[in-house]
């Protein structure tokens, strides 16, 4: 523990930008936990008076058609934006993990089962695959949660497969074994538990796309209700204003999603390089 | 405009270096001298107006390409601009006629030809008078309004002579001929392409037109861009002035508005409403914006069931619709307001008209407790994902308000191909929609949205004998009984309000300044035939 | 070679065979009654009836499922509502125009993310490696749909550099014959200086946007395969006898380390395949990404299963390709895999 700590620290001071990345994933963090609280104004109330005023002291990112003020929708949005990629993240990670362990701890049909599954979903490219599903499924925030989950499937899947394959015959999972335990614990208990700091790195690495993903469909008209405030809808909606000279309303949530995505994708790369050194590239 | 000055002297210079660059310009520039590029949202989905589906682009494609035997005259509006002149038919294949109790009989031109070189005769018009009732859908009920319903109704006489019979004495008979459904078509050319299992070549159709109208399709690529030409031969007007036309498919509205503002293209049409109070201001084009006749849009609510079969909670509902806002935010302004009128009566033999609510609260808070719902309801307000830049807005600033009156509203976006299924369903409780009729008299609105019919533009499922009665008598008397039929059911709709207007729209289009002759028709498309450019 | 291409093609057909469930799932799911549509406006609820049973659509769903494999048996895709042409046809005539794009943002992004990652593999550790890391990084996390928009903002409408995002080619340039269908090669194959200028100018913006989001994955690749190769006993001897570093690196480690980097094109492609449907909406791009965005939009379903279903197609047979690339680049992988 003392040396991971002791790495941590080396990693940090090597790569000054991760350290970067903890700090910005900290404000997004407080961001959503605290943003409806803190925001300086209704993100849903309507101001006809103030419609479609550029940026100032009163309205730091401006505000749109409707009077809107788009600082505390962004600052709202960060809430429902990461509760999707945690979601779905956790999601995939719950599905994948448990399958993926199963086929390479069982090997055999299992193996060849979920294989296949993970080859299927793998066969389509994943964004068209997510569009498909949300606009089936009908269209809910729920559903967005769902298609994400179901396309960062086959990389969980992958990793925990090798993971556990390679662990499969490791002395103490024999030890594990050998003392008793039905299979389905060795696995859960054991092999599981083992392998959560690569899985760790994995979800930190998908939360980025994620977020991306979910503002994508939602950029393209699916998932999120108005008045909802969420990044990509808000892009969307300020597309159509960016020709007209409003260009604030798509810039401040498109920059905030960038910022968000880019804070995890760092993240990731940062938390891969304390956790598991060998992979550092 | 600076890039293309930029553009033009940059190449201007380079000529002298490569031979290349200046023969290109030439006919490029050539090109676009003699073209019309109209940028604009939606593509047609077909040439044939009789076809399954067929939707509005697809009925100018249809408007430009065919011939009508009538058409209508032109006035200029209070703007004084061109606008079709609903009291005037003129010929169009139809040199002359002659109209008596019980028919009609149209003289044809002898000169016309169709695009293929054969000569239009009265038996392609029986033909296609006879696809139009029969083929079913929207085509067939456009011609019952008129009641022209059965094939027996026509009459080819001779090559030149064609007759309508009537069912009954109906004033919307003549009007009906003139709107886009009643097209000519060149029955050979259908016949040649028809199969056994179907004998109006329905299909053949769809990417084809037989006709003899003033332009040609020269390139169609449905979803991309349609390219007209000119067809020089025709005999049943006035040669227009422009030899091709090209209509792009832009669907950001933002760009079609930077393509315009930069002269890259000649007319946009169907203009958002923000991009119109805008561009009005802009010294390099001319804009106009034409009250759509006979259309409003509104807030409907579904009668025939719990909540909105209470009629004070639907007053409630008007009382509530922030109609200011919605004309500030939502419209820019580019409306005509259909609230706020003195009372709730009719001012007059005209529709839409303002009704006499406005926003109150407290007035609408007053009527849900009246109504038995001081605890507030929950329910879904729908629209249309396919006009999302009107109606979402829109429906965010009436739930907004609806909530304060304690009506709990969630938003459900229903994407365009559903509409009309869900329209037919006739289950949503509350929704956001707008209607235009073709032919612009009162009563005809109402019997496609108030009649007891229940066609699927009575979007409330509004049933009321007295209502019914009421347009019954408008739609065949005339005088002061007609007015007092007129007045009476008005001051029903505004009273009982199933629906509850908002505003009547404007349609909008931006041309460059050389752009000159746009008409404003009541199909709502653009005719090409009108347009001159330089 | 053949008996690899045979195997190859052996383990793609379990993941075409999912794909097709899964399509016909998916659509069988879109909200939305296509025979209301057809059966036009104010139809009875009888006439409905009819054109479901015309339709096919009153069946059960294997039945259904059988009449759809028939009808893709015969190329047939169904008709699209909002179109009303047949889906095969539309994403026949428009795949090219997607298909353009993405190889030209392929292209661009390995021109600039393959020189990124050798630099970065030789610099390792000092502030250009960094600089790398942090450029490509943040190129994965901008949404191609607002990259798009900017770039359309900044360079057509502030600029005015870039011409009007409205598709394929200036309005006022007719197109290339149709031969490969990419107006880029036809217009060259033809000898049109001008529409090829004109294609290559509308290509810009999207295939920018698009090339951006692909950097990181190719970089880091590179990188990572370029380190690998670098610190290997073959590249220490080579430099030990007295080879230039530039010869090493570009001679010896380039060529070795550049195997994965291909590997990692499959994913890239997965990647630009998506963004596709997102690029070509900002950018009016006639592709089947927008056709299947505004079929979506509408619920017309039969777009949107042949959309879906060519995506999957095209990329497994990507992938296959790739294999075979991989194959005949290093002749010592065998189909152990």
């Amino acid at each position: 523990m003392i040396a991971m700590v002791r790495h941590a620290r080396y990693v940090l001071s090597e790569n000054p930008v991760t350290g970067l990345s903890f700090a910005l994933f900290a404000l997004f963090l407080f961001a959503a936990i605290f943003g409806p609280a803190i925001a300086p104004y209704n993100p849903l109330q309507s101001d006809a008076a103030n419609a479609l005023q550029a940026p100032s002291a009163a309205h730091w990112f401006g505000t749109d058609q409707l009077g809107r003020d788009i600082f505390s929708r962004v600052l709202v949005a960060t809430r429902l934006d990461l509760t999707i990629a945690f979601s779905s993240v956790i999601l995939a990670f719950m599905l994948g993990a448990l399958s993926g362990v199963a086929a390479g701890y069982f090997g055999g049909w299992t193996d060849r089962i979920v294989g296949r599954l993970a080859d299927t979903i793998m066969a389509f490219p994943l964004f068209v695959l997510a569009m498909g599903i949300v606009a089936a499924l009908g269209n809910k925030v729920i559903n967005i949660v769902l298609a994400t989950a179901i396309i960062n499937f086959p990389l969980y899947v992958r990793v925990a497969r090798a993971e556990a394959n390679v662990r499969r015959d490791a002395g103490f999972v024999e030890a594990a074994r050998l003392s008793g335990n039905g299979e389905a614990r060795v696995l859960l208990g054991h092999v599981l538990p083992n392998i959560m700091p690569i899985m760790m790195v994995q979800m930190s690495l998908t939360m980025g796309y994620a977020i991306l993903n979910a503002a994508g469909l939602s950029f393209i008209g699916l998932g999120v209700k108005p008045p909802d405030a969420e990044w990509g809808i808000m892009v969307a909606e300020g597309a159509n204003f960016i020709q007209s000279g409003e260009w604030w309303i798509a810039l401040f949530p498109g920059a905030t999603l960038m910022l968000a995505v880019f804070c995890f994708n760092l993240l990731g790369d940062g938390l891969r390089d304390i956790i598991d050194p060998r992979q550092r590239t | 405009m600076k890039r293309r000055t930029f553009f033009k002297t940059t190449v201007a210079a380079s000529a002298a270096a490569t031979a290349a660059p200046a023969i290109w310009s030439e006919a490029k520039a050539q090109a676009r001298n003699e073209t019309l590029l109209i940028v604009t949202e939606s593509p047609p989905n077909s040439q044939d107006i009789h076809g399954v589906g067929a939707n509005r682009p697809a009925y100018e494609v249809s408007w430009n390409t065919h011939d009508r035997l009538m058409t209508y005259g032109v006035k200029k509006d209070a703007n004084g601009n061109d606008h079709y002149d609903y009291t005037k038919l003129e010929p169009e294949l139809a040199t002359e006629w002659d109209l008596k109790p019980n028919s009609v009989t149209f003289k044809l031109r002898r000169d016309a030809k169709f695009h293929d070189g054969t000569p239009i005769t009265a038996k392609d018009v029986k033909w296609s008078f006879d696809r139009a009732v029969t083929v079913g859908g929207f085509p067939t009920f456009q011609m019952a309004a008129g009641s022209l319903q059965k094939p027996e109704q026509f009459v080819a006489v001779d090559d030149h002579t064609f007759r309508v019979d009537f069912l009954r004495a109906d004033k919307l008979t003549m009007p009906d001929i003139g709107v886009p459904v009643p097209v000519v078509m060149n029955s050979e050319l259908c016949k040649k392409n028809a199969t056994e299992k179907d004998p109006w070549a329905m299909e053949w159709c769809k990417n084809n037109h037989a006709s003899g109208g003033a332009y040609k399709v020269e390139k169609w690529q449905p979803s991309q861009e349609v390219v007209f030409v000119r067809n020089d031969d025709w005999k049943n007007g006035p040669l227009p002035k422009v030899r091709r036309v090209i209509q792009r498919i832009i669907p950001s509205a933002g760009n079609r508005r930077a393509l315009l503002e930069r002269g890259d293209a000649d007319l946009s049409f169907d203009l958002p409403s923000k991009d119109f109070a805008e561009l009005k201001k802009s010294p390099k084009l001319t804009v106009v914006g034409t009250p759509i006749e006979n259309a409003m849009m509104y807030v409907g609510m579904n009668v025939a069931t719990k909540p909105f079969d209470n009629e004070k909670l639907r007053q409630a509902v008007a009382w509530a619709i922030p109609y200011q806002q919605i004309m500030d935010t939502v419209m820019f302004g580019q409306a005509i307001p259909l609230f706020g009128g003195a009372d709730n009566k009719s001012k007059g033999s005209v529709w839409p008209q303002k009704d006499g609510y406005s926003t109150d609260l407290d007035k609408a808070k007053t009527l849900m407790a009246e109504a038995g719902y001081s605890n507030g309801l929950e329910t879904t307000l729908s629209f249309d994902l396919g006009a999302a830049s009107t109606n979402e807005p829109l429906a965010i600033l009436v739930q907004e308000n609806l909530a304060k009156i304690g009506i709990k509203t969630t938003i459900n976006k229903v994407p365009g191909a559903n509409w009309r299924a869900e329209l037919l369903k006739k289950s949503m409780p509350m929704i956001i929609n707008a209607f235009g009729g073709w032919l612009n008299y009162p009563e005809y609105f109402f019997y496609w949205c108030y009649h007891g019919q229940n066609a699927v533009f009575n979007t409330m499922s509004y049933k009321n004998p007295k209502m019914d009665a009421l347009i019954d008598k408008a739609r065949f008397t005339t005088g002061p009984e007609y007015d007092a039929a007129v007045k009476g059911f008005v001051d029903m709709a505004f009273e009982e309000v199933p629906r509850v207007p908002v505003f009547q729209p404007l349609l909008n289009v931006a041309m460059q300044k050389n752009v000159t002759g746009y008409r404003y028709w009541f199909h709502r498309q653009l005719d090409y035939r009108q347009l001159v450019k330089g | 070679m053949l008996k690899l291409l045979l195997s190859r093609l052996a383990t793609a057909v379990p993941s075409v065979v999912g794909v097709l469930i899964v399509t016909f799932m998916l659509t069988r799911l879109l909200p939305g009654d296509p025979a209301a549509y057809f059966a036009g406006l104010a139809a009875s609820p009888q006439a409905i009836a009819e054109v479901r049973t015309k339709l096919g659509l009153d069946k059960s769903l294997p039945e259904q499922f059988v009449a759809y494999i028939v009808d893709l048996a015969h190329g047939n895709l169904g008709n699209s509502l909002s179109t009303g042409q047949p889906v095969a046809a539309e994403i026949v005539n428009r795949l090219p125009a997607s298909a353009e794009l993405t190889l030209v943002a392929l292209f661009v992004a390995v021109a600039i993310a393959i020189p990124l990652g050798v630099l970065a593999a030789v610099k390792q550790g000092t502030w250009i490696d960094h600089l790398c890391r942090v450029v490509t990084t943040a190129g994965v996390s901008l949404p191609v749909f607002f990259t798009g928009l900017l770039l359309a903002y900044v360079f057509y409408y502030l600029l005015q550099i870039a011409p009007a995002p409205t598709g394929r080619l200036d309005v006022f340039i007719s197109a290339p014959p149709d031969i490969t269908g990419f107006y880029l090669v036809d217009s060259l194959l033809t000898g049109n200086a001008e529409t090829f200028w004109s294609a290559l100018k509308q290509l810009a913006l999207p295939a920018i946007s698009m090339a951006i989001f692909s950097l990181a994955p190719l970089a880091r690749m590179t990188r990572g395969s370029m380190l690998a190769v670098l610190g290997s006993d073959f590249v220490r001897t080579a430099r030990a006898s007295g080879l230039s570093s530039r010869t090493v690196i570009f001679t010896y480690a380039f060529r070795n380390a550049v195997l994965p980097v291909i590997t990692t094109l499959g994913m890239v492609f997965s990647f630009l395949l998506g963004a596709n449907v997102l690029v070509e909406t900002v950018f009016a791009w006639p592709g089947i990404g927008l056709y299947a965005v505004n079929a979506l939009i509408t619920s017309d379903y039969a777009p949107v299963q042949g959309f879906v279903l060519t995506m999957a197609v095209l990329y497994v047979v990507l992938n296959l390709i790739i294999d075979l690339l991989y194959g005949l680049v290093d002749p010592r992988v065998r189909l152990d895999a």
